[in-house]
């Protein structure tokens, strides 16, 4: 790693002031994914701004519109959230699915969806649930937020704040684990809605993605049967040592039964 | 007087304690003063020539010391990497050893291979420079696949090596067996059942959880050099390092092997790594430091396995086996490694015939080069692969026969009464009751009860296998004159020193070296049991070339069968000489002493002196035969095994497939093994448990894999897929024992079993469970990815 | 830059000043001598360096120094106090769940996390919990064993 500036920001204006005035700066959240790439030196920043003190970002408030999640709250607090797990368990359950326990000590919500990392799952809960991404300047939708392979809508001096997941009927998060690196090989989280049924797939893709013909056929019944026949095909899916494309396609059909299951139970 | 803590015993380790509150004191841990810090450029490309080295900018860069090439080292006389074990080929002629430089002398081979070294104030500082250092490469076809390899039209790695092939290789050589291959080949034709399969043993990366790490301090007024190093056998690096590369004197040079985070055999060579740091020291006159980042143990650390075989067993009506044939392709890498030509050959051939007593047996091993890391010896090293291919062909061939996987071992074992049993590969087998130990893990098992759980793990959605094997080995290396007609060129002896001090506190110096195997536990129960001095008065020293006179070091299994054994007779050399000094001073005839429970005796009577009180009396001999005996108490042995050690075990794995995804869970595994004789039953279970972790890992999860040119794909743990707590079960574990005649522990060794005996248990669990859906084969290892592949093959009738 | 830190390591107050890019490891290491706390990998993978950090465990080579400022670090030696054994301590030793010793520090401070939070683990709770901790030695079998051992000890302590 190479030395940089080193500054712990105080608010999150301060932070953003900071952020906007430096064109080489990076945020440090829980630096999980970060680090590990400053130490490769994938990344050499000018400085870095740290947001671990800022209690403004951290914490879970639930309302009528869903769950507020603070940016900087981290996976064992999201996981070990009593109220949270009650009213959308679905994301207590991605949280806890996330890494191993040093990570979850650390890792933040706001990390996980700015890094967009193809295989992480918060953005497949993210967009699977439809949140609301929230930043220092606007808000966000889900399926905006998310662009491409660690791409994101965050715009130069933007920061995430808060994330807003609404309230589903019912939802689930199925998770097949890459062997080596924990992360989601595939993922695949369904949700339901008065509205209708949101399926979100993290790992096989470049980025986290919406499956429609899932989404349709699950509307009218939602159940793992209604799936049946559905196929997905492997085309732009990840191919590597760990999964083949067709492999990983094959996944996102059992792992999207497996979601309904638990969405169900 | 041992404290309950003599041979049998299953004594809490005496190491723990400064491991478990953070006091042990690895390489990385020492710091000396001024010292500096090595990092290494190395190369990005499988094969290029090198055609200029640039370190301009890189010297003017703050703290920096030194950029050292190749050609320094060449100008400075420092010698090539030395192969320790020769091996010659089919038409007489010895293996292709090209010279392996510790900097490259103009071209590199393998993606990771050395070419500068840049010393400097501090770690930070090295590596920044690293990568200021300009190499201009000119790159080359590469190759990574040894039978890629071995086609026409390849890359040539070495000018040397025609068509890539280090060596042709056959057992047993036409010199020793004449008829062996004919009579190979006529009962394979006359055979009732020829059952083959070409297999895969997967190339794995040993991975000790300690990164390797040398610290040299050279110093210029005395000329003595003092190397803190990663290593399972100090004296040998000494020995290396003062023969063949540095060429310093011995006594000028002291190598410290201090508590070193396992090795699994990926610590026992002669590293380039290690000698550039002496050779800087000694150049520069400050201690140099080095110490590796994971992603260069990756590409650094002499990697194992990888094989490609091809296995046919014949059998006659009855099921009994009438030969076997087998061809191997061994990958060795870019050079060859200090034992990398030993272990496709002279550690696989001659285990080929596994427990059984099939009559005829003939191998080819062709060892090739390819741009990869090399490959040596890795937990097992030969046996493993010789374990593979006889128990999946021997599973295959009940499977095709309709038998009972057990029934037909059961017709084909050495039986007891036929010990020593000469094998026709050229073992002499010590001992063992191969059905014996088979029951015994059948019984752990639960064998007859299997169908019962195949249609409860049915009902659950999952298909359940179940497979086993019955490996043995070689241990205990090895008998110095056998291993040197085999090409060792070195002895294979092991050294040790018992100091008795005045107040009867036993220190002993040992060539084996423990970096996890418990010798300083194991050790001083044998010194406890057999001196009856207390446990806690007993300390094992190891590691240090300064402080051991002698020694092999610790791999293959030996420290115990062999520098056990060297204890035992240093032991026996102080009870004679105790039983001289106690029947002075009994005033009785030495033939009239007897020694137990730590006291000399006059037979038949209660005159006696403690062991205790005839030390003090060699150190203060004022009442003593000074005529006839020198004072002091302090005896050394060499050991020098008759012959090698055989361990055996049966293994049974039971699986559940999850056919949708593809994953395999271990449901159940049971190892039964036949260690001969035991000192600490616990630490023994714990080498099992931690060998079937490494097994199991090849079969179901560990591969290093490299690009068809030779980039390397598994550079991390983020890629290569290393077995973690939620991956394994609790394993049950149950030993039976029959002694070895060939060594006075009856002991044969622990170390390697599980990592031997473990993946064809997998690897014939999980064909078990999926032959119902037609899938005939698979190669380790067993991903979820390829499982599901291998099912989708069998349903689409591929 | 160098980041001035005054953080309790180990029940006491220190200060240090630590480069920006300095890892919590290496200062703890280098600048505090404390090497009982291990590098076993490059890709925050292998928990060889597992110590707590305001009483969680923490990858130690997956944070930096200038982050600890004001927080209380605890590594491996200071978990026995006045020479006693810290209950998993003992355990590990008991039940032989350490070989070359490397990654038992790591070990020890991830498992006192865990029983921080579920005092009576099962064996698979135990195991999910070690997935950030890799052991190439004991294969994990007595590890969990001793985990769980110590969980006894513990409750009962507590009860």
């Amino acid at each position: 790693m190479r030395e940089f500036d080193y500054y712990r920001a105080g608010s999150v204006r301060d932070a953003a002031k900071r952020l906007a005035a430096s064109g080489n700066a990076m945020l440090l959240a829980g630096g999980m994914t970060l680090l590990p790439a400053l130490k490769m030196r994938l990344n050499e920043p000018s400085e870095l701004i740290d947001l671990g003190g800022i209690d403004e970002l951290k914490g879970v408030k639930l309302s009528r519109k869903g769950a507020h999640i603070g940016a900087t709250t981290t996976h064992v607090e999201v996981a070990g959230n009593v109220e949270l797990r009650a009213a959308i368990p679905v994301i207590s359950q991605a949280a806890e699915s996330i890494g191993d326990p040093q990570v979850r000590n650390r890792g933040t919500l706001g990390g996980s969806v700015a890094n967009n990392d193809p295989a992480a799952d918060y953005p497949a809960v993210a967009l699977g649930l439809g949140a609301t991404i929230i930043t220092n300047k606007r808000k966000i939708s889900a399926d905006s937020f998310f662009v491409g392979l660690f791409e994101t809508a965050l715009g130069t001096g933007e920061m995430v704040t808060e994330v807003l997941f609404p309230l589903p009927q019912r939802a689930g998060y199925a998770k097949f684990p890459n062997p080596a690196t924990r992360y989601a090989l595939v993922g695949v989280c369904v949700a339901q809605f008065k509205s209708g049924v949101r399926v979100a797939v993290t790992g096989a893709g470049p980025s986290v993605y919406r499956l429609e013909d899932f989404e349709e056929a699950l509307e009218g019944d939602f159940s793992s049967d209604a799936l049946d026949g559905l196929s997905v095909s492997a085309a732009n899916l990840n191919d590597d040592m760990h999964a083949s494309a067709e492999y990983r396609a094959h996944l996102v059909g059992v792992m999207a039964r497996r979601a309904v299951a638990m969405a169900l139970d | 007087m041992s404290g309950g803590m003599g041979i049998g015993a299953a004594a809490p380790r005496s190491e723990d304690r400064r491991f478990i509150t953070g006091r042990g004191r690895y390489v990385d841990d020492i710091n000396l003063r001024s010292q500096q810090y090595a990092w290494f450029v190395r190369s990005p490309h499988p094969h290029a020539e090198v055609r200029s080295i640039d370190a301009g900018q890189a010297l003017e860069m703050p703290g920096v010391t030194a950029v050292l090439t190749g050609a320094d080292l060449e100008a400075d006389e420092v010698g090539s990497l030395p192969v320790a074990w020769g091996i010659t080929s089919v038409d007489g002629s010895p293996a292709v050893e090209p010279g392996f430089p510790a900097l490259a002398d103009g071209r590199v081979r393998y993606v990771g291979n050395p070419v500068a070294v840049v010393i400097a104030e501090t770690r930070a500082a090295a590596r920044d420079a690293a990568e200021a250092v300009n190499v201009h490469y000119e790159e080359l076809d590469s190759v990574s696949s040894a039978a890629a390899a071995m086609e026409e039209g390849a890359p040539q790695i070495h000018e040397a090596a025609e068509g890539n092939l280090c060596f042709n290789w056959e057992w047993l050589p036409s010199a020793m067996a004449p008829d062996a291959k004919a009579n190979t080949e006529k009962a394979l034709k006359e055979a009732a059942h020829v059952v083959s399969l070409e297999l895969v043993n997967n190339r794995l990366v040993p991975n000790a959880m300690e990164p390797r790490a040398s610290l040299a301090d050279f110093n210029p007024a005395t000329g003595q050099l003092t190397l803190y190093t990663t290593s399972q056998n100090p004296h040998v690096n000494r020995l290396l390092l003062c023969t063949a590369t540095l060429k310093m004197p011995e006594h000028k040079v002291r190598v410290v092997a201090p508590d070193v985070g396992g090795g699994f055999g990926s610590k026992i060579y002669h590293y380039a790594e290690e000698l550039v740091v002496c050779w800087a020291s000694r150049r520069l006159g400050v201690p140099v430091k080095w110490t590796a980042e994971r992603s260069e143990s990756f590409l650094g650390d002499a990697q194992g396995r990888d094989h490609l075989t091809r296995v046919e067993l014949a059998l006659d009506a009855e099921a009994r086996f009438t030969a076997l044939r087998v061809d191997t392709i061994a990958n060795l890498g870019s050079y060859v490694s200090t034992f990398g030509a030993a272990v496709p050959t002279v550690f696989y051939g001659p285990l080929l015939a596994g427990v059984y007593k099939t009559p005829n047996i003939y191998a080819t091993v062709k060892g090739v080069f390819t741009n990869t890391t090399p490959t040596d010896a890795y937990r097992g090293a030969g046996r493993p692969e010789a374990c593979y291919l006889i128990e999946r062909v021997v599973d295959e061939a009940a499977a095709q026969l309709g038998m009972d996987p057990a029934e037909i071992r059961r017709r084909n074992f050495i039986q007891p009464d036929e010990f020593p049993y000469q094998s026709p590969v050229g073992q002499l087998y010590d001992s063992g009751e191969f059905e014996g130990c088979l029951d015994l893990a059948m019984e752990i098992n639960g064998y007859a009860g299997f169908d019962e759980r195949r249609k409860q793990s049915e009902a659950r959605g999952r298909l359940r296998g179940r497979g086993m094997s019955f490996y043995i080995e070689a241990c205990g290396a090895a008998p110095s004159q056998a291993a040197g007609q085999l090409g060792a060129r070195a002895g294979l002896y092991e050294v040790a020193t018992v100091r008795v001090h005045p107040t009867g506190a036993v220190q002993v110096m040992t060539g084996t070296h423990s970096h996890g195997q418990s010798h300083e536990t194991t050790f001083a129960q044998i010194v406890s049991d057999r001196l009856g001095v207390d446990f806690a008065n007993v300390e094992i020293v190891h590691g240090d070339t300064g402080e051991v006179p002698f020694g092999m070091g610790t791999y293959a299994s030996r420290s115990l069968a062999v520098g056990g054994s060297a204890l035992v007779k240093a032991l026996d050399k102080v009870v004679e000489k105790g039983r001289k000094i106690a029947a002075h001073l009994l005033e009785a005839a030495a033939g009239d002493i007897e020694f137990s429970d730590g006291q000399f005796r006059v037979a038949g009577t209660d005159r006696q002196v403690a062991f205790g009180d005839v030390a003090l009396a060699a150190y203060v001999p004022h009442n003593y035969p000074l005529q006839e005996l020198e004072p002091g108490l302090e005896e050394t042995s060499f050991f020098d095994p008759e012959n090698f050690t055989f361990p055996s075990g049966c293994y049974i794995c039971e699986v559940e497939v999850d056919t949708e995804t593809g994953v395999v869970e271990i449901r159940d595994f049971v190892a039964a093994d036949d260690f001969g004789n035991i000192i600490n039953p616990m630490v023994v279970e714990g080498q099992v448990h931690g060998g079937l972790a490494q097994g199991i890992g090849q079969a179901l999860m560990e591969h290093c894999r490299y690009t068809p040119e030779g980039q390397l794909l598994t550079g991390s743990y983020m890629d290569y897929c290393m077995p973690r707590a939620d991956d394994l079960p609790s394993f049950k574990v149950a030993t039976r024992c029959t002694p070895t005649p060939f060594n006075p522990l009856g002991a044969k060794g622990c170390g390697e079993a599980g990592a031997i005996g473990a993946p064809p248990a997998v690897m014939n669990a999980v064909l078990d469970a999926l032959r119902p859906l037609g899938v005939k084969h698979i190669d380790m290892p067993a991903t979820p990815n390829a499982v599901w592949w291998a099912i989708e093959a069998a349903r689409s009738g591929e | 830059m160098d980041v001035q830190v005054s953080f309790t390591l180990n029940g006491k107050m220190v200060s240090a000043a630590a480069g920006s890019a300095t890892l919590l490891v290496d200062l703890l290491r280098n600048r505090f001598g404390l090497t009982g706390t291990h590098v076993g990998c490059d890709t925050s993978q292998c928990g060889a360096c597992v110590v707590h950090v305001d009483g969680a465990s923490v990858k130690s080579c997956t944070m930096l120094a200038a982050q600890i400022d004001g927080c209380a670090v605890d590594t491996i030696e200071g978990l026995s106090g006045n020479g006693e054994l810290h209950p998993l301590q003992q355990a590990f030793h008991e039940h032989h769940a350490l070989q070359c010793g490397f990654c038992t520090p790591g070990m020890i401070m991830s498992a006192a996390d865990l029983l921080k939070r579920n005092p009576r683990p099962s064996e698979l709770e135990v195991r999910d919990w070690l997935e950030g901790n890799m052991c190439r030695c004991t294969g994990y079998h007595n590890i969990v064993k001793a985990v769980r051992a110590a969980a006894g000890v513990m409750g009962e302590e507590g009860s």
